[in-house]
C-alpha cells in the first residue's frame, strides 16, 4: 500500500497551477466576446433572433454576457460580427458593465464602485458560504473545483465554509427557484456584517433560460446589493478566482 | 385486443393513433404480474391533457427481447373513483403515481405514501408548499430526529432529508426534494426553438448534460425522420463515455474526501480536472455543453483532437488505474466501505432501481446492453460492469470499472477513425412528424434517462416529458441507510450520487 502510494505521488506529479493569473484556456474555450458592427444587419438579426435567452441587441449592437449561456450558437450565424475569445476573466462588479459593445476589446471592470471595507475586513481571509437556488450542479461542481489540488484558491485564504455564521458572504448560483426563495433570503440574513454577496453564472445573474419561468422568484436581487458578478455557463473557475482576487485587491 | 404497442429505442417516432387506448382495470391486472418479473420495469408513466380529460400513457422496458411496450388508457376524467394504485403492489410505480397526483388530483387508492413529489409550481394545491411537506414520524421516547437541508454543508444542490435515529443508528430516512424545480418541463413548451430546447436539456442536470442533450437529440431525431451519419452517433458515443469517465472519477474523489484519503481525492481531482479539460479542447465546455446538437454538431472531431482526446485518456487510465488498484488494498479504505449501505438484489428490483446503482446490485440494467441506441449494440457491444454486494464498495467498484472500460471504448472508437468533413452542422429547422409520441433512452453515468414527447397536429411539441434515473433511485439511497450509523450518511450519498436538479426539474 506504501509502494502504491509512492507510485501514485510520482506519477501525479505536481498538479497545482503556480501563477493563477497567467493562465491561458484552449482556443475552443468561449469567454469574452467581441463585436463588429456592420452596415449589413442582416447576419446580426438573424444572431439576435436564434438566442434563446435574448442576450443580443441588434441596435445598438450589444451582447449581455448576463444573459449569454456561451452556446456560440451566434457565432456560426454571424462569424464576421460576433467572435468569442479565450478570454475566461469576465467578472464585473456593476450588472451593467456585463454588456458588451460593439468594439469593446476587454471585459470592463470597474474598480471604482468596490466598496472600500471589502478589501479592509476580507483582504486576508475570505470564507463565502454557496446557496444553490435552482443551480444545475456544473456550476457547483466548477465551485467546489476552485478549492482542488489544481487551482487551490485556498492558498490565498479563500475557501468554501458550510455555516453561513462563519461566512463572510454569500456566492448565489442558479435562476432562484421559488421552493428555495425562502432559504436563500434566510441564509443571507444570518451572515454578519460586513459581507458581500456574489452572482455566479449566467443563471442566477439574469435567470437565463429560466428568466420567465413560473417556477423561479427572483425579488431576492432587488432587495441585496451584489458586489460581484460573474457569468458563464457555467462560470470557470479561473473566471472566479479571478473576479474574487480583484475584488479584495487593495486600492491605491 | 393488444394492451400494447410494441416499439424499440431505434425506431422512428409513433402516431398517437396507433397506441392502444385501453381499460384501465385491464392495463392493472397485466402489469400486477408482468412486473413481478424483473426483466420488465418501467421507464416513463405520466398524463397529459386531452381534449376530454386526462390520458395517461406508460412505458415498460423488456430487458430480454430489447422491446419497450407502450399502452395508455383515459378513464372517464369526471369520476371521483380514482385509480387503483400499482405502487401497492409494485413500489418502482411510486414517483410517478406522485406526480400525477401532485399535478392533476388524481387519486390512486391504497397508495402507500401519496406524497408530494417536488411542489411543482402547476401542482393542483397550491396551498401545500415545501415548509409543510408531511414527513413519516415515528413515536417513541428513545428516538429523536435529525433534520439536514435544504442547504447542505458542501458546495451542492439542495433537498431535505429528515433521519429517525435511534441513537447512532438510522431507522429510516426521508427525502423531501422540490427545491431545485425550475419548470423545466413547462419551459420545454415556452416556444418551439429547438435550440432553446437543446440549452434546456443541457441544463437538466449540469454534470448529465451530454447524457440528457443526447437522449433530447435523439428523440427529435426520431421526430424529424431524417438519416444520422453514423460518424455522428460514433462522436456523442464518445462524448458521453468521456461524460461518464469524468464523473466517475469524482465520485471515486468524493468518497474518498468523505473519509478523509487525501491521495485519492487530489489524485482523482487531477484526473478529473484533465478529464473535463479534454471535453472542453474539444468543444470550448468543460460539461460538454454545446456539443450535442440534432441532426448535426457545430464541434466535429479533427484528426488533431482525436489525437488529444486519445493521449490523455491513455493517460487518465493509466494514473486512474493506479489508484484503483491501491484502493483494493487499502483496509482502512475498505473496513469503512464493505458491507455498508446495502441495497440487496430484490429490494432493488422492487424499487425499479436502474444504472450503475442497479448493476452494483446485481440488477443487470444497462440501456447500452438492453436497449441500445446510436453507436451501441451493432458496432459497439457493450457488456455491462456487474458487481453483487450492494454495498458502499460494490458501487465504488462498479465505477472504477466503468472508468476503465469507457476509457477502453474511447480507444476503440477513436482507434480507427478518420473523420471525412461530412458529418452536418446542427438543423434547428427541420418539420416534426404531426401527431407522434417519440421517446428516446439513454445510459448516462448515473443510469437510464428516458425523454418522451408527444405532438399535435401541426408537428408542434405540447407535451415534453423527462425522467432522470434519479427518480427512481432516491428511494435506493433511503434504504441504503437503515440500520446505518448516521455518519455513514455521506459516504452512501456519495456512492449514489444522485441530481436533485434532474429530479425536480
Amino acid at each position: 500500500m506504501i509502494i502504491g502510494k509512492a507510485k501514485i505521488l510520482r506519477s501525479h506529479g505536481w498538479q497545482y497551477i503556480p501563477d493563477l493569473d497567467g493562465v491561458t484556456l484552449t482556443e475552443e474555450f468561449r469567454g469574452f466576446p467581441l463585436l463588429t458592427d456592420s452596415e449589413d444587419k442582416s447576419a446580426i438579426k438573424r444572431a439576435a433572433a436564434i438566442c434563446p435567452t435574448h442576450a443580443i441587441n441588434v441596435s445598438p449592437f450589444t451582447l449581455d454576457m448576463g444573459r449569454c449561456l456561451f452556446c456560440g450558437e451566434c457565432a456560426c450565424c454571424a462569424p464576421k460580427n460576433i467572435k468569442f475569445t479565450n478570454e475566461h476573466r469576465l467578472a464585473a462588479t456593476r450588472r451593467e458593465d456585463l454588456i458588451v459593445m460593439a468594439g469593446q476589446t476587454k471585459p470592463c471592470f470597474n474598480r471604482e464602485v468596490i466598496r472600500p471595507e471589502i478589501s479592509k475586513f476580507f483582504g486576508k481571509a475570505l470564507q463565502l458560504r454557496e446557496v444553490s437556488a435552482g443551480g444545475d450542479a456544473s456550476i457547483e461542481m466548477e465551485l467546489g473545483a476552485t478549492g482542488n489540488v489544481n487551482f487551490d484558491f485556498g492558498r490565498y485564504g479563500v475557501g468554501f465554509t458550510a455555516s453561513p455564521r462563519h461566512a463572510d458572504g454569500l456566492v448565489l448560483t442558479g435562476p432562484i427557484s421559488e421552493n428555495m426563495a425562502e432559504a436563500l433570503d434566510i441564509c443571507y440574513n444570518s451572515i454578519a456584517e460586513p459581507k458581500i454577496l456574489v452572482v455566479c453564472g449566467s443563471e442566477a445573474i439574469s435567470g437565463g433560460l429560466f428568466a420567465e419561468s413560473p417556477a423561479v422568484e427572483r425579488s431576492f436581487l432587488n432587495r441585496y446589493h451584489v458586489d460581484l458578478w460573474l457569468p458563464g455557463t457555467p462560470t470557470h473557475p479561473l473566471c472566479f478566482i479571478d473576479g474574487i482576487t480583484k475584488l479584495r485587491k487593495k486600492q491605491k | 385486443m393488444e394492451l400494447y404497442i410494441r416499439s424499440n429505442n431505434n425506431s422512428s417516432a409513433i402516431e398517437l393513433s396507433n397506441i392502444p387506448v385501453v381499460d384501465y382495470v385491464a392495463l392493472y391486472n397485466d402489469l400486477k404480474e408482468r412486473m413481478t418479473d424483473s426483466r420488465y420495469h418501467v421507464a416513463h408513466y405520466f398524463a397529459t391533457e386531452v381534449e376530454s380529460g386526462l390520458r395517461f400513457f406508460i412505458l415498460i422496458l423488456d430487458d430480454q427481447t430489447s422491446e419497450v411496450l407502450i399502452s395508455s388508457f383515459a378513464p372517464d376524467y369526471y369520476s371521483e373513483e380514482g385509480l387503483a394504485s400499482l405502487t401497492a403492489l409494485h413500489p418502482q410505480f411510486h414517483p410517478f403515481e406522485r406526480e400525477m397526483h401532485e399535478l392533476y388530483g388524481i387519486n390512486f387508492n391504497h397508495h402507500p405514501w401519496l406524497k408530494p413529489l417536488r411542489f411543482s409550481h402547476d401542482r393542483r394545491n397550491r396551498e401545500s408548499s415545501m415548509d409543510n411537506y408531511p414527513f413519516y414520524q415515528i413515536e417513541g421516547d428513545e428516538l429523536h430526529e435529525v433534520n439536514v437541508g435544504p442547504i447542505h454543508a458542501g458546495i451542492i444542490e439542495p433537498g431535505a432529508f429528515r433521519f429517525i435515529c435511534n441513537g447512532e443508528q438510522v431507522l429510516h430516512l426521508e427525502i423531501a426534494l422540490g427545491y431545485q424545480h425550475r419548470g423545466v418541463e413547462s419551459e420545454m413548451l415556452r416556444n418551439q426553438s429547438r435550440l432553446r430546447q437543446t440549452l434546456l436539456s443541457e441544463s437538466i442536470a449540469g454534470d448529465s448534460a451530454i447524457s440528457h442533450s443526447t437522449a433530447y437529440v435523439e428523440l427529435i431525431e426520431k421526430l424529424g425522420e431524417k438519416g444520422i451519419d453514423q460518424d455522428l452517433n460514433r462522436e456523442r458515443a464518445v462524448a458521453i463515455e468521456l461524460e461518464r469517465i469524468a464523473m466517475h472519477i469524482a465520485d471515486t474523489g468524493a468518497l474518498a474526501t468523505d473519509i478523509g484519503f487525501q491521495l485519492y481525492q487530489v489524485a482523482c481531482e487531477a484526473l478529473r480536472t484533465m478529464t473535463i479539460n479534454t471535453t472542453q479542447a474539444w468543444c470550448g465546455n468543460r460539461f460538454g455543453k454545446s456539443l450535442i446538437r440534432p441532426f448535426g454538431t457545430n464541434h466535429p472531431l479533427t484528426t488533431e483532437k482525436i489525437a488529444m482526446i486519445r493521449n490523455n485518456v491513455k493517460e487518465i487510465r493509466r494514473r486512474y488505474n493506479e489508484v484503483r488498484c491501491d484502493i483494493l488494498e487499502a483496509p482502512t479504505l475498505l473496513s469503512r466501505f464493505e458491507q455498508c449501505g446495502l441495497v440487496p438484489t430484490a429490494e432493488m428490483k422492487r424499487i425499479g432501481g436502474v444504472g450503475m446503482a442497479a448493476r452494483s446490485s446485481n440488477v443487470r440494467r444497462d440501456i447500452r446492453a438492453t436497449h441500445p441506441w446510436g453507436f451501441y449494440g451493432e458496432e459497439l457491444v457493450h457488456e455491462p460492469v456487474m458487481h453483487d454486494d450492494g454495498d458502499v464498495m460494490s458501487r465504488l467498484m462498479t465505477r472504477m470499472d466503468e472508468v476503465l472500460q469507457s476509457a477502453t471504448y474511447v480507444e476503440q472508437m477513436l482507434a480507427n477513425y478518420t473523420p471525412t468533413g461530412k458529418i452536418p452542422t446542427p438543423d434547428y429547422d427541420v418539420k416534426l412528424k404531426t401527431n407522434a409520441l417519440s421517446f428516446s433512452i439513454v445510459e448516462g453515468w448515473r443510469g437510464e434517462i428516458c425523454h418522451v414527447a408527444l405532438t399535435n397536429d401541426s408537428g408542434d411539441i405540447k407535451k415534453y416529458k423527462i425522467k432522470d434515473p434519479s427518480l427512481h433511485n432516491w428511494l435506493g439511497l433511503a434504504i441504503a441507510v437503515r440500520s446505518e450509523g448516521i455518519s455513514d450518511f455521506p459516504i452512501n450519498n456519495k456512492s449514489f450520487n444522485l441530481s436533485y436538479c434532474g429530479h425536480d426539474l
